[in-house]
């Protein structure tokens, strides 16, 4: 019972927003002393399982490469590959970046669109234009509504799109906790296994954009 | 034959470099608290091996104690400038997609020609050792082509990896404190307080509780890494993997993204969440989640049902 603690750390640690590093380290080892180990047994068990899953920070060999390419403009060129999406309604254009960013983070290539990269300068501005175009009554609170589901797409399309690529953080750190268990499990099992739920997520969120596009053509009826 | 001992001595000379890069940069504050992260993390990578279990559990202890009391930092700007940025991208444009398309391509090839191939590379790290090697095609095809200065790649590479900080080994942390747990049998007690609330032998009863546990405690957390080595314990593997012998890499792969639908739900999580509210310059601070709630709720529904379809 007493070894539960550990949880109890991580939880309040992650809440109260200590260094996460430090949270994993005082639940690492109120977990074992709980479990009745000595502090020198339970730094050199640590140790090991670091040791043992180090491949699950090699990830960030690909850095230089990217480093390389975006120095010469790979933000821009996908950042105009997003600009020549053909749409002139507010629900294609936002369906038509959903499956870019799901596509490009299936690649591996998270970092070249978000945010501040490709939504709030292209995203937004666009889709909030193409809203305009629908309906030029529109509302401040449809604005921020179609504002809003700019940054909701990206965020949507990342989650569901980079788990599919093989040496992501989070398949990586599925391997290596699934090791300290004694399973031996390939990268490309849970990169596949990410496949069906990337499609509900797109099929679910396309069609809340399709509706949104409805609302868009609708004579505004709340109140800015 | 080559083995996961190859990928390892890439990224401890890759490590090694940013640090050294990192003392020479006078413009981060914190140049020497950076440089003995990286320099700590090289080490590791070229000598764990060598280091005995206590001295990587004292290097560990060194990782965080840097990282605990903000030793961590970053240069401002070296950006290269927007209008050079774009003037190279109207020339290199789409050979720069298929340079970063090499990686993930050589990854996979690599991954079945290894397998096709036995002898060539260790077959149970075939996709780990292919990324290396594509990484390294990618690079010397980019270098060759664009003809940057030598260091360039290395130089963006780290302001990159210092823009990311400490949270670059956190999932290996996570990882660690999974196995932690499993020594503990950290396991083996939530499962039977669980198991006390699941209806007896209920195989969805305790796919439910995996589903939403991943998604509640990522809520909490803000953090879908954090949530998995609990819910993993606790449920996964107790309960899915050993009692009614479910796939882990389905009850894994699906957890994880049932505690990504978590995420889009909660303002812990505040790089996804609220930061973007800022930058669009919402009047409401929760609005890029409202946009999220009704997405994330069903695809919640979706992965609990796919666990329960695909891994049994």
């Amino acid at each position: 019972m007493l070894v539960l603690i550990g949880i109890l750390i991580i939880i309040a640690g992650f809440v109260l927003r200590f260094n996460p590093l430090l949270v994993i380290m005082a639940s690492a080892l109120a977990t074992g002393l709980a479990a009745g180990l000595d502090i020198a047994a339970i730094i050199a068990a640590f140790g090991k399982a670091f040791n043992d899953t180090r491949y699950v920070s090699i990830i960030w060999i690909v850095l230089p490469v990217i480093g390389l390419l975006e120095a010469y403009g790979l933000q821009q060129h996908a950042r105009s590959l997003i600009g020549r999406i053909r749409s002139g309604a507010v629900g294609g254009l936002l369906i038509g970046y959903l499956l870019i960013r799901q596509i490009f983070a299936a690649l591996g290539l998270t970092s070249v669109a978000g945010h501040p990269q490709t939504v709030r300068p292209l995203v937004a501005p666009m889709a909030e234009a193409a809203a305009e175009a629908q309906n030029p009554a529109l509302t401040i609170a449809q604005r921020e509504e179609v504002k809003a589901y700019s940054a909701a797409t990206d965020n949507i399309g990342l989650f569901f799109g980079e788990d599919i690529f093989l040496a992501i953080g989070s398949i990586l750190l599925m391997k290596g906790v699934l090791d300290g268990y004694g399973y031996q499990i390939e990268p490309l099992h849970f990169s596949l296994w990410a496949i069906p739920t990337a499609i509900a997520a797109f099929v679910i969120h396309s069609f809340r954009l399709w509706r949104l596009d409805k609302r868009m053509r609708a004579p505004a009826e709340r109140g800015a | 034959m080559i083995t996961l001992g190859f990928v390892y001595v890439l990224a401890g000379l890759t490590f090694a470099l940013f640090a050294a890069l990192g003392v020479a940069d006078r413009g981060n504050p914190k140049r020497f608290g950076n440089a003995a992260f990286w320099g700590l993390l090289a080490l590791s990578m070229l000598g764990g091996d060598a280091l005995g279990d206590f001295g990587n559990g004292l290097l560990v202890l060194a990782l965080v104690a840097i990282a605990g009391t903000g030793q961590i930092g970053r240069a401002p700007g070296g950006d290269v400038p927007p209008e050079v940025q774009a003037e190279r991208a109207a020339r290199h444009g789409p050979f720069l997609l298929l340079v970063a398309l090499i990686i993930p391509a050589v990854a996979l090839a690599g991954t079945f020609l290894f397998k096709w191939l036995p002898g060539l590379a260790d077959p149970k790290q075939a996709t780990l050792i292919s990324l290396a090697i594509g990484v390294l095609i990618a690079l010397g095809v980019g270098m060759a082509r664009l003809k940057p200065p030598l260091l360039l790649p290395a130089q963006q590479g780290r302001r990159l990896l210092d823009a990311v900080g400490w949270a670059a080994i956190l999932p290996q942390m996570l990882a660690s404190l999974g196995a932690v747990f499993a020594l503990a049998g950290v396991g083996e007690v939530v499962g039977d307080l669980i198991g006390t609330a699941i209806p007896e032998g209920s195989l969805f009863g305790a796919v439910l509780a995996f589903g939403l546990g991943m998604a509640l405690f990522t809520m909490v957390m803000g953090n879908a890494f954090a949530a998995f080595p609990v819910m993993l314990a606790a449920v996964g593997m107790p309960l899915l993997i050993k009692q009614y012998d479910g796939d882990p890499a389905v009850v894994a792969a699906i957890g994880m993204l049932a505690g990504f639908c978590g995420t889009l739900m909660t303002p812990m999580a505040a790089n996804f969440n609220l930061v973007p509210a800022a930058l669009l310059e919402l009047k409401n601070p929760y609005g890029v989640i409202k946009a999220q709630v009704g997405t994330a709720l069903p695809l919640l529904g979706v992965n609990i049902l796919f666990i329960w379809l695909f891994a049994f």
